[in-house]
């Protein structure tokens, strides 16, 4: 009998897959509570390594044509539906679901992808437009990217849940820094691995695993952050209070999979100029 | 030569092409907020006076009579027979054939200070030889005209023909020398953009204009507060280059006290005082004078004058 | 030479009727403030006592929110959304009706140049009721899903520098949106809003859709901490958005922030110089800077910027200071001694941290709060006058080599409301425009506002959009969660 070579589950920043800085990890159990993984737990230095590595990825990302980020959002779902098995095995092996449920959520999960990945260069034309004011003057609106995005994501739904939050945030140019299912964090690193192979730019999303209670002040408070999509934490009252400092643009979302997932992450931008000659 | 170019065409087109640029609807605004000023009891008097006496009072029909310029010459003089202290035009203006009637009539009513412009260079279109030109120019001056109103071709600086232009104005500046002032008239109704006349006025003052003129009056639009405001800036600009004071003068459209008043404001905000008096701004215009004078009227009497109390003529 | 000096040319107050007192406005009518205290607002260019209002206190508050939320329920939710659009069309022509009177007093009240009352807050605040209108029952169609549906009684607090004006962006995309409001103006300039309440009674709009509650900052904190809204508008200093982003927290009720600003102004050496400094000139003396968006760090190419200094110093000999109800005023009254002595004290440290300060001479009334058109060259990045929100007519000057150096120092700030391009190369101005973080970037001009363009900042300089298509989604639920 051979024995498998199990996979050590580690944090993924800037492209690299590091263990947390801190040495800590934690352990996951099935229903049954028996034990699946020692993953990274990680510390408040591996986020702000993740929200530094977010920062400078967010030029290039943002700067990117909506062409070009469609055409790698599509290229994430390409590597999903490669590595569909093993998406369904962790799902199994961390909620106990068959294995035709967890089935069901990685071709949602890919399908997600596919639908974000068309929106790219379509969320301007929908929601920019040509304002005709009283004047002598040409003015329109057009949303542009937020920035750094920090997301606590959905702890249930360990795929389609942080699919749902990443994907609309990525596809509007922002870069992010997610911090994964707590109970449930496997998808999360290995989706990490299907990033790291689909072109995806070094930095674009930054994946932690760990204590949401213990990130998410820190990723609340973190100045360098624009937004928040608080989805998949509970009591974000002082979260909400310590991004207030800088006016951190924070959401909740329920289920649903929708335009606005994007837009919530966008700016829209006005600008004026003189017509004459 | 003002020092800025070595009159070579490439020093001139070098100089015109770094102009900055003139954005029309800020041009615009600007001229249109001066246009809010609010002139009132003794600043309106005062602007009044100085608006009359800043006039080129104009008559350049093809039906021009000697009788007729012979009016406008006692006119010219005492703009209102029944006040005294109605101060005389800055003056008239004439087509060549009319100067020396104009010269004779304003020197018989007492009027001798008062100069004749005459305007030449084939007015109002500038299609003739340059050969014409400068006949027409002396013409004009023999006949006692002491200032010149010439007309640029429009065709040869629309078409970038700009050295053309230069010269041109430059051998009639020749044929002005110390007898005559030279205003250039740019026809700013044909030159289309802003920077077109920002271009025009400073190819015009390096080429020895001692006024920039916006109109013939037979183009319209002519003399918009826009297109003053920016030829006002442009000879603001030029005596901070050169420390020559360039004047200008807006004619055609300028029909009401408002409209002059207004043209006033935008001297006062833009040149600067220095530009205040008629040695360096004049409004070319004919009805002009009736209106400002019944608005003196209303100013001394507080009640509304009427037409019948103005000369028709 | 003639010296050409205009005569004063003062607007007559006689449209004006000023009330010795007033009341708050609430569910339609004009009661008297459970607190029984008033307080003064006077007239920022002589210090004339104008009037006395009352001060609302929590159950002030609490009358007034209730009122809106008996409107809501009673009549507003059941006004069919045409007839909403017919009471906020009849709004604004009311107010072209009396636009002459909302202008002086708003001048008296604020201290601002009746030319920038009567031609520019005052149209404006029609318009906006105009545009608004139009949209009250075509929300279906505004591309925020086919149910879009209000989100119910809206606490709203507005700041001093444009009273009407701000009370317009306010209440009327909540009005059209099907929304009812509790107004509170901002405690030195109440008195537009409260003519703005008899308006409301002109226009028979329903009892109780718009109250309007006179206060200070205490009866803003009480709209803001009422349970019973349903979300914030607010505009106002960074420092107060973030308070209240703080207290709404806890209830996770959506709010629109329209916060600070320190607005760069880049001007390339090849840009319209005159109309650059028009531009520079009315992007910081426009309502005396009391705009949050106002242009008030000046960028300038190090090649072109002694030529423009010159320009620009000549041109602000040109403002004319004084009398707000002077026809030919450019530059009125500082709003309060309280921001005169804020704009002095950051101007103060100007000249200590080392940057040089021109003023353009003008004798001041001896009456009043009054602050020269005044600017600072060798302005660096780390001067405070570079950083904070000076909130007057002082401009802060700094120089930049390279385009790429002048958006740099541009995003340089927590702000991020306002910026303004100037150059004559269209594809300059389009890649400046890109990368500037900022909400509203006009290029070739500046300060210009419209009901039709949304207005709103980047980073801290707020949440949301007002005005436009965009400006209405605010006031809306929208996305799977109004279905």
């Amino acid at each position: 009998m051979r024995l498998d070579v199990k996979k050590t589950y580690k944090l993924f920043i800037g492209g690299a897959f590091p263990r947390s800085e801190s040495g800590r990890s934690y352990e996951i159990k099935n229903k049954r509570g028996q034990f699946i993984a020692n993953p990274a737990q990680a510390s408040r230095k591996d986020l702000r390594d993740a929200v530094l590595a977010a920062k400078n990825a967010h030029p290039g990302w943002s700067g990117a044509t909506a062409f070009n980020r469609g055409q790698i959002l599509y290229r994430i779902a390409e590597m999903l539906e490669g590595r569909t098995s093993q998406f369904v095995d962790e799902i199994v092996a961390t909620t106990g679901v068959t294995s035709s449920v967890a089935k069901q959520e990685v071709s949602a999960a890919i399908d997600r992808w596919v639908w974000y990945a068309g929106w790219c260069d379509k969320i301007t034309s929908v929601s920019g437009n040509n304002n005709p004011i009283a004047g002598p003057y040409y003015n329109f609106t057009i949303p542009e990217s937020l920035g750094v995005i920090g997301i606590v994501a959905e702890e249930k739904d360990s795929l389609i849940g942080l699919v749902r939050s990443l994907a609309p945030i990525i596809a509007g140019g922002n870069t992010s820094v997610l911090i994964a299912s707590q109970s449930r964090p496997l998808a999360a690193v290995t989706l990490a691995e299907v990033l790291a192979t689909s072109d995806l730019p070094a930095g674009v999303v930054n994946i932690l695993t760990g204590i949401k209670t213990e990130l998410a002040p820190w990723l609340a408070s973190h100045m360098e952050i624009d937004g928040l999509d608080l989805s998949g934490i509970d009591s974000i009252a002082e979260l909400r209070v310590s991004g207030a400092e800088n006016l951190k643009r924070i959401h909740t979302f329920e289920k649903d999979v929708s335009p606005e997932r994007i837009l919530a992450f966008m700016e829209y931008k006005t600008i004026w100029h003189p017509v004459g000659i | 030569m003002s020092g800025l170019i070595d009159g070579s065409e490439r020093s001139l087109l070098t100089f015109l092409e770094n102009l900055p640029g003139v954005d029309k609807v800020g041009a615009d605004n600007r001229a249109t907020m001066l246009g809010t000023r609010s002139i009132k009891t003794s600043s309106k008097s005062m602007a009044i006076d100085l608006a009359i006496s800043m006039i080129d009072l104009t008559t350049l029909e093809g039906a021009d009579t000697p009788g007729k310029v012979r009016s406008l010459a006692a006119k010219a003089v005492r703009p209102d027979p029944t006040d005294p202290s109605v101060p005389s035009v800055g003056a008239i203006c004439v087509y060549n054939d009319m100067v020396e009637v104009a010269r004779k009539y304003l020197d018989a009513f007492g009027g001798t200070q008062i100069p004749v412009a005459a305007v030449s260079t084939a007015f109002p279109s500038g299609r003739a030889s340059m050969a014409v030109k400068i006949q027409d120019t002396k013409d004009a001056i023999s006949a006692g005209a002491s200032e010149i109103d010439m007309v640029i071709d429009r065709g040869a600086f629309l078409s970038g023909r700009l050295m053309e232009v230069f010269e041109e104005i430059r051998e009639i500046k020749e044929v002005c020398s110390n007898e005559a002032h030279l205003k250039v008239i740019l026809e700013t109704g044909e030159l289309a953009t802003y920077d077109n006349v920002r271009r025009a006025s400073y190819l015009a003052m390096l080429a020895g204009a001692d006024f920039i003129k916006t109109s013939t009056g037979k183009v319209s639009p002519a003399a918009t507060p826009s297109v003053v405001l920016v030829m006002l800036e442009a000879v603001r600009d030029f005596y901070r280059l050169t420390g020559q004071r360039i004047g200008v003068k807006p004619a055609g459209g300028i029909r009401t006290t408002k409209d002059a008043i207004k043209q006033l404001v935008l001297v006062n905000e833009t040149a600067g005082s220095d530009w205040l008096n008629p040695n360096l701004f004049r409004i070319g215009a004919s009805a002009l004078l009736n209106d400002l004078l019944l608005q003196r009227m209303k100013l001394k009497s507080g009640h509304y004058s009427s037409a019948n109390y103005v000369t028709v003529d | 030479m003639n010296k050409f000096e205009y005569a004063p040319a003062p607007e007559s107050r006689s449209v004006v009727k000023i009330q010795k007192d007033y009341d708050l406005f609430i569910g339609g009518k004009f009661v008297s403030a459970n607190s029984n205290k008033r307080f003064t607002t006077i007239n920022p260019a002589t210090e004339e006592i104008l009037s006395k209002v009352s001060l609302a206190n929590g159950k002030d508050v609490d009358r007034a929110v209730k009122a809106a939320r008996t409107a809501l329920n009673k009549t507003w939710a059941k006004t069919k959304p045409k007839e909403r659009a017919k009471y906020l069309y009849r709004i604004a022509r009311i107010l072209q009706e009396r636009a002459r009177e909302f202008a002086v007093l708003e001048s008296l009240d604020n201290g601002k140049p009746i030319r920038e009352s009567r031609d520019v807050d005052i149209p404006l605040a029609a318009a906006h009721f105009f545009y608004h209108a139009g949209w009250a029952d075509k929300l279906e169609y505004a591309g925020f899903g086919d149910r879009p549906r209000p989100h119910g009684v809206v606490g709203q607090i507005i700041p001093w520098n444009f009273p009407l004006l701000m009370l317009s962006w306010k209440i009327a995309p909540a009005l059209a949106t099907g929304n009812t409001v509790v107004l509170k103006p901002a405690e030195t300039t109440p008195l537009t809003a409260l003519l703005f309440a008899e308006v409301c009674q002109q226009a028979e709009l329903p009892d109780g859709v718009v109250n309007i509650i006179t206060g200070d900052g205490s009866t803003g904190a009480a709209l803001v901490n009422h349970k019973d809204i349903d979300k914030v508008a607010f505009t106002g200093s960074t420092e107060v958005g973030k308070l209240i982003a703080c207290s709404i927290a806890e209830r996770g009720i959506p709010a629109t922030l329209e916060l600070g600003g320190k607005g760069a102004n880049i001007v390339f050496d090849d840009a319209p110089i005159d109309e650059a400094v028009e531009g520079i000139v009315n992007g910081i003396f426009f309502n005396q800077g009391h705009v949050c968006c106002a242009g008030s760090r000046l960028l300038l190419q190090e090649n072109i910027a002694d030529e423009f200094l010159i320009r620009l110093k000549d041109r602000m000999t040109k403002i004319r200071v004084g009398d707000p109800l002077d026809k030919n005023t450019d530059l009125g009254a500082i709003n309060s001694s309280a921001q005169l002595a804020k704009i002095k004290e950051i101007s103060d440290s100007g000249d200590k941290e080392g940057a040089t300060l021109w003023s353009a001479p003008c004798s001041l009334p001896a009456k009043g709060f009054w602050y020269p058109p005044t600017i600072f060259t060798g302005v660096t990045q780390a001067h405070r006058i570079a950083r904070e929100e000076i909130f007057g007519p002082v401009l802060s000057i700094l120089t930049f080599r390279t385009p790429r150096e002048a958006i740099e120092k541009a995003n340089n700030t927590p702000y991020g409301l306002s910026a303004g391009i100037w150059t004559e190369k269209g594809s300059k101005i389009l890649w400046a425009a890109q990368q500037l973080k900022a909400g509203v970037i006009w290029a070739n001009t500046f300060n210009k506002f419209d009901p039709a363009s949304p207005f709103g900042g980047y980073k801290e300089s707020g949440w949301g959009r007002e005005g436009g298509r965009h400006g209405l989604g605010a006031y809306l639920k929208i996305g799977k969660g109004a279905k």
